[in-house]
């Protein structure tokens, strides 16, 4: 313990031991890292944090993963891939990383006030669900305002809902919706649609599903659970309300890189930029990978691709730099 | 998993829940629900934890739907406290184990 030092910070059970390499995030692109790096025995700790599993913990079927030819649910297939990183020895921890240093030969992760040392880090924490940010959303998150439909689509049986958002997982939310819904209005700010083909035909093809193009939303309304929406057409900018009792988000993701922005570098969307087509960041030993990283595709198995490569990256880079293998920092040095 | 939490019933809400001297976190879940699976290892180490003053109950909507409809349960996990039979706080979704224990710091 520090002492002796400045100790209103807590922390400081820093661990003497150096790793190898620490992997911060538990979603395809973490997991994947973990089985990849127990593998090549580097015996890497995983900071899972407290949402662990990632955004398909979320979602429903998973019909695209390579090697489930008739799907797999999103939770499941997190759940296996936690449990295949667990057999070759990864050691899962489900705590959050509260603060990183990455800048120096040896690397510090903070997580429950216990500062952890590597040389080499791991970085796929991913993105986290966006909200619109207007009045009435916070106050009624989970009182009709909902980011999860697999989570709350139950309460809403037989009621009129909406869903935000043009995108793939609008149209997957919505459709999912109508199993319990009575109708299911998608409210898009355009009249194009990110959505892949396939999932945009089968929200067209499913009747209980409504359309509502170039609109936004400019207020949730509801007391003490949602009653509706003031929507705007932004075309001829006319407001009006819609009578829902649901509100579900589906409008995007942002990347979940505050931890770690002033240590590597991050473009104007606040992804970790990489050198592509490697997994390097601009700090040595650091590599990214996942969501975190990638506006383009954002899929499990390109996640799960790069947390491969992130991988195999940080075990080549390790076996370059053995010699480098530093003594710690003296040990106990409080948080700041 | 561990066995810090207690399970409640519609049945048993009454006893366990509303007549119990120590506040209760009582965790609304359900099987299909992923963040339900995120929150309950924190669940279960805050009732390790803190079981001289906090009970930790789990309901599981699905089996005791009149409880849920009740507090007007809209979205899982949800966690409510309770304290002297009444509702006191309610806390939405996965939350980070410090985030809750800021919650929570009422009666902890």
């Amino acid at each position: 313990m520090s002492g002796e030092r400045d100790t209103e910070v807590v922390s400081v059970a820093a661990e003497s031991e150096v790793r190898n390499l620490i992997i911060v995030g538990s979603g395809p692109a973490g997991y994947t890292a973990a089985v990849y790096a127990a593998r090549a025995q580097l015996e890497p700790l995983v900071f899972e944090g407290t949402q662990f599993g990632g955004a398909l913990m979320t979602t429903t079927e998973v019909e695209n993963y390579p090697g489930f030819r008739d799907g797999i649910m999103g939770p499941e297939l997190m759940e296996q891939m936690r449990a295949q990183a667990e057999r070759f020895g990864a050691e899962l921890r489900t705590e959050d990383v509260e603060q990183v240093e990455l800048t120096g030969e040896i690397k510090y992760v903070t997580a429950n006030g216990v500062r952890h040392a590597a040389r080499a880090v791991v970085l796929a924490m991913g993105a986290a669900a966006r909200y619109l940010d207007i009045p009435g959303e916070q106050k009624l998150l989970g009182r009709g305002v909902s980011a999860c439909a697999t989570c709350d689509g139950f309460f809403f049986r037989d009621q009129d809902i909406a869903v935000v958002g043009g995108g793939d997982s609008a149209m997957e939310e919505a459709t999912f919706l109508t199993r319990f819904a009575r109708s299911v209005t998608i409210i898009h700010r355009r009249e194009e649609f990110r959505a892949s083909r396939i999932m945009l035909e089968r929200a067209r093809a499913n009747d209980k599903i409504k359309w509502l193009l170039n609109t936004e939303v400019l207020e949730v309304l509801g007391d003490t659970t949602v009653s509706g929406v003031k929507i705007r057409d932004t075309r001829t900018g006319e407001e009006s309300e819609l009578a829902v009792t649901g509100l579900f988000m589906a409008i995007g993701h942002d990347p979940r890189s505050a931890l770690v922005k002033g240590q590597v570098d991050l473009d104007e969307d606040g992804y970790v930029q990489v050198l592509a087509p490697s997994t390097y960041t601009k700090l040595d030993g650091v590599f990214a990978a996942g969501d975190l990283v990638d506006h383009t595709y954002r899929q499990a198995i390109t996640a799960s691709g790069s947390g491969c490569a992130a991988a195999i990256d940080a075990e080549r880079w390790l076996a370059e730099h053995a010699d480098a293998a530093a003594e710690p920092e003296a040990t106990a040095v409080p948080v700041n | 998993m561990a066995g810090n939490t207690v399970t409640v019933t519609d049945k048993s809400f009454d006893q366990d829940v509303l007549k119990s001297d120590k506040p209760v976190l009582v965790d609304f879940w359900a099987t299909w629900c992923g963040p339900c699976k995120m929150v309950a290892p924190v669940l279960e180490e805050i009732a390790g934890e803190h079981a001289d003053k906090l009970t930790v109950a789990k309901l599981d909507i699905d089996a005791n739907p009149d409880i849920a409809r009740k507090y007007q349960i809209m979205s899982v996990p949800t966690m409510m406290l309770f304290q002297g039979g009444e509702p006191v706080k309610q806390i939405v979704g996965a939350k980070p184990k410090a985030a809750m224990l800021a919650e929570l710091s009422q009666v902890l």
